[in-house]
């Protein structure tokens, strides 16, 4: 079966798969639709969570990320941040809000500052961070399709909207929780058998967490040392002690991703969805040991597809990749733009360098890393066409976690919450599914469209969710005299700084030319990159709302009392309305 | 409504926030401490091919995330007993 077949074949099956769990976990009450019904065991919920979690970017980017732009040891941003993060949620946010055993995060905000006001920041401010992050997967989708079964970009969204929209609008959370499941053992399985074939090429040993720490197959050179060596000859800085810009740098990027994560909502929610207090807190822990299979995989790949490309570009003799021998994957990832040469010096060879007057690899996408990986290691064509299958899988899950995050901040928060309270259960599940139908088609739409901010939005949404919805959920659970005020104050300021921020960078709303400050180091504030600003959005969120509670008056008593009551396990039933 | 007194409830509290204390400060140790701040002082020690701050930067503090986690909900559990605040099986 030649390679198009079969991935058609391997994509096919797993689409067929998800569509039957959606028949299969069809939901009948709001409670199905918004929590999966309540009754979902901590180690499904894990797995689900760690899908959910992962999305494109992770799969396809975050390896290249590590290996090409962030060039080594200044990817451990990415690494460290979106890991750790879980530590936050499990022990500052997922108990308590599974205690207080609602629906929505706003809604929890909302109860806790008493405040319809607070309520409706909490949702616009879910909002722009979920549209955000949204955009990204919606593009990855397309982007799967176009260059894995040549379909229009157009095309392959269409497809991809339609099985969100089935499994999504019939099963709501109940469906989505089965479908992430499935969703997360294709994607690992995806990510991890490539790694273990290059890993055993490389070094002889099958766990790539171990193989990048040995040494290459047939000599006592370390994996890393060669790396090392190669990188430093072609220019570039060292692989493994190469900082991103700075310390500070790195360190604010690194705890942006953390407390982002601890404040996305399509993540908190999941943690609605298990039986007891106790299930959220091992849940979280669940969850961080299946995403670790593939972070801890990521670096190795990272390192070993970086060797192996330079070693391709090396050619036989080390003198540079004859253009008439590249070889034949190297010409297919060329006609989707990936990959590209220009023979500058006209000696019929490619050349490589850190230097961009003598270099002729003129651009070498993050993505190939991951998407180019088994036809770099010549691995058979089933591992390719899965490949696929896992790309679209990760991109998928995530875009419906977002998805039903978004549906039921707008349903359940804005119509049954705040605009007509006394809808019935049957109309608002109703209204959930309208809701999650429009969702699907702004993202499509958004898709098909992309706004000039649609590249860069995944780390930009981390930013917005930890500068405003974590630090507010925090001093929810944490604070009894943090007032409405102080709290709708520093929502409105944490992700306001960090939106003047990347707007006075990036331009106003991404459009180039309208940023009034160039994105070059010497105008950034302590030298913090736009996308590692969400920590000093936190950090003002916190502020703000500190001193307006000073000088407003106290939270009212039963406030307090709900404070107290969500700080202790007992009592919490399941998830419910009331 | 809390089955404790007060006195209990700021016991119970006081405990977890304790605990949370100690666990994120071996979180940010081995992330922020290992990983970023200390790692040239670090990376002088090597394990096998891996420079150590290397190392934690991108495998060994994702390793230690996972412990504190169960560790965490262990002790949790646990104290939840002690104090009778558990749910119902």
């Amino acid at each position: 079966m030649d390679l198009q077949t079969l991935t058609y074949v391997v994509v096919g099956f797993t689409f067929a798969l998800y569509i039957g769990i959606a028949i299969w976990a069809r939901a009948g009450s709001t409670k199905d639709f918004y929590v999966a019904g309540g009754g979902i065991h901590p180690i499904q919920n894990g797995m689900a969570t760690a899908a959910d979690w992962m999305s494109a970017a992770s799969f396809i980017s975050m390896a290249g990320l590590i290996a090409l732009s962030y060039g080594g040891y200044g990817g451990s941003v990415f690494l460290m941040g979106w890991t750790g993060g879980y530590v936050i949620l499990a022990m500052l946010i997922a108990p308590y809000l599974r205690k207080y055993g609602k629906f929505t995060v706003p809604e929890f905000i909302g109860d806790r500052f008493y405040s319809n006001s607070a309520r409706t920041v909490a949702v616009i401010c879910l909002i722009i961070c979920s549209v955000t992050y949204v955009i990204g997967q919606m593009k990855g989708v397309g982007v799967a399709f176009s260059r894995f079964l040549e379909v229009d970009y157009d095309t392959g969204l269409y497809v991809g909207m339609t099985i969100v929209f089935f499994y999504a609008v019939l099963g709501g959370m109940k469906g989505i929780t089965y479908t992430q499941i499935a969703q997360y053992c294709v994607l690992i399985l995806a990510y991890t058998i490539p790694a273990i074939f290059i890993s055993l090429q490389l070094t002889g040993n099958p766990v790539p967490q171990l193989g990048l720490g040995s040494t290459l197959v047939g000599t006592d050179v370390y994996l890393l040392d060669k790396l090392d060596m190669v990188v430093t000859d072609l220019g570039f800085k060292e692989y493994t002690t190469n900082v991103r810009l700075s310390g500070i740098n790195m360190f604010a990027y690194t705890m942006s991703l953390m407390i982002g994560t601890a404040g996305l909502p399509h993540v908190i929610i999941r943690f609605f969805t298990v039986p007891k207090v106790k299930d959220a807190r091992s849940s979280a822990g669940w969850a961080l040991v299946f995403i670790a299979i593939l972070y801890t995989t990521a670096p190795a790949v990272a390192g070993m597809a970086r060797l192996n490309l330079i070693d391709t570009l090396g050619g036989e003799d080390g003198q540079g990749l004859i253009i008439e021998d590249r070889p034949v994957w190297f010409k297919n990832w060329e006609k989707t733009g990936l990959l590209n040469f220009d023979d500058k010096n006209g000696d019929g060879r490619i050349q490589y360098s850190a230097d961009k007057d003598v270099n002729e690899m003129v651009k070498i996408d993050n993505d190939i890393m991951v998407l180019a990986n088994p036809e770099i290691a010549k691995l058979p064509n089933w591992v390719i066409a899965l490949v696929a299958a896992g790309g679209l899988a990760a991109a998928l899950s995530t875009a419906a976690g977002l998805l039903l995050a978004i549906s039921s901040a707008i349903s359940h928060d804005l119509l049954k919450g705040i605009l007509t309270p006394n809808i019935s259960e049957k109309a608002e599940l109703n209204a959930s599914r309208i809701a999650m139908a429009f969702a699907i088609a702004g993202a499509g739409y958004l898709g098909l469209n992309p706004p000039g901010f649609a590249a860069g939005t995944v780390a930009l949404a981390f930013g917005l969710a930890a500068s405003s919805i974590f630090p507010a959920l925090m001093m929810g659970i944490f604070s009894k005299s943090i007032t409405k005020e102080g709290a709708i104050a520093g929502m409105v300021g944490g992700i306001g700084v960090t939106l003047f921020y990347v707007f006075q960078h990036k331009g106003i709303m991404f459009i180039p030319d309208t940023a009034f400050l160039g994105d070059t180091l010497p105008n950034w504030f302590l030298g913090i990159e736009p996308n590692a600003f969400g920590v000093v959005g936190a950090a003002v969120n916190f502020t703000v709302a500190f001193v307006v509670s000073r000088v407003t008056a106290e939270p009212p008593q039963e406030v307090q009392g709900l404070v107290e009551h969500i700080r202790v396990p007992v009592g919490s039933g399941e998830a419910n309305a009331h | 409504m809390s089955p404790l007194n007060e006195e209990q409830g700021k016991e119970y509290w006081r405990r977890n926030l304790s605990l949370m204390l100690k666990l994120l400060t071996i979180w940010f140790i081995v992330s922020y401490g290992f990983g970023i701040i200390l790692v040239d002082v670090l990376n002088q020690i090597k394990i096998g091919g891996y420079q150590l701050g290397f190392w934690f930067a991108q495998q060994g503090s994702i390793y230690v995330f996972v412990g504190l986690i169960f560790y965490y909900a262990k002790k949790m559990a646990a104290l939840d007993k002690e104090f009778g605040v558990e749910e119902d099986e």
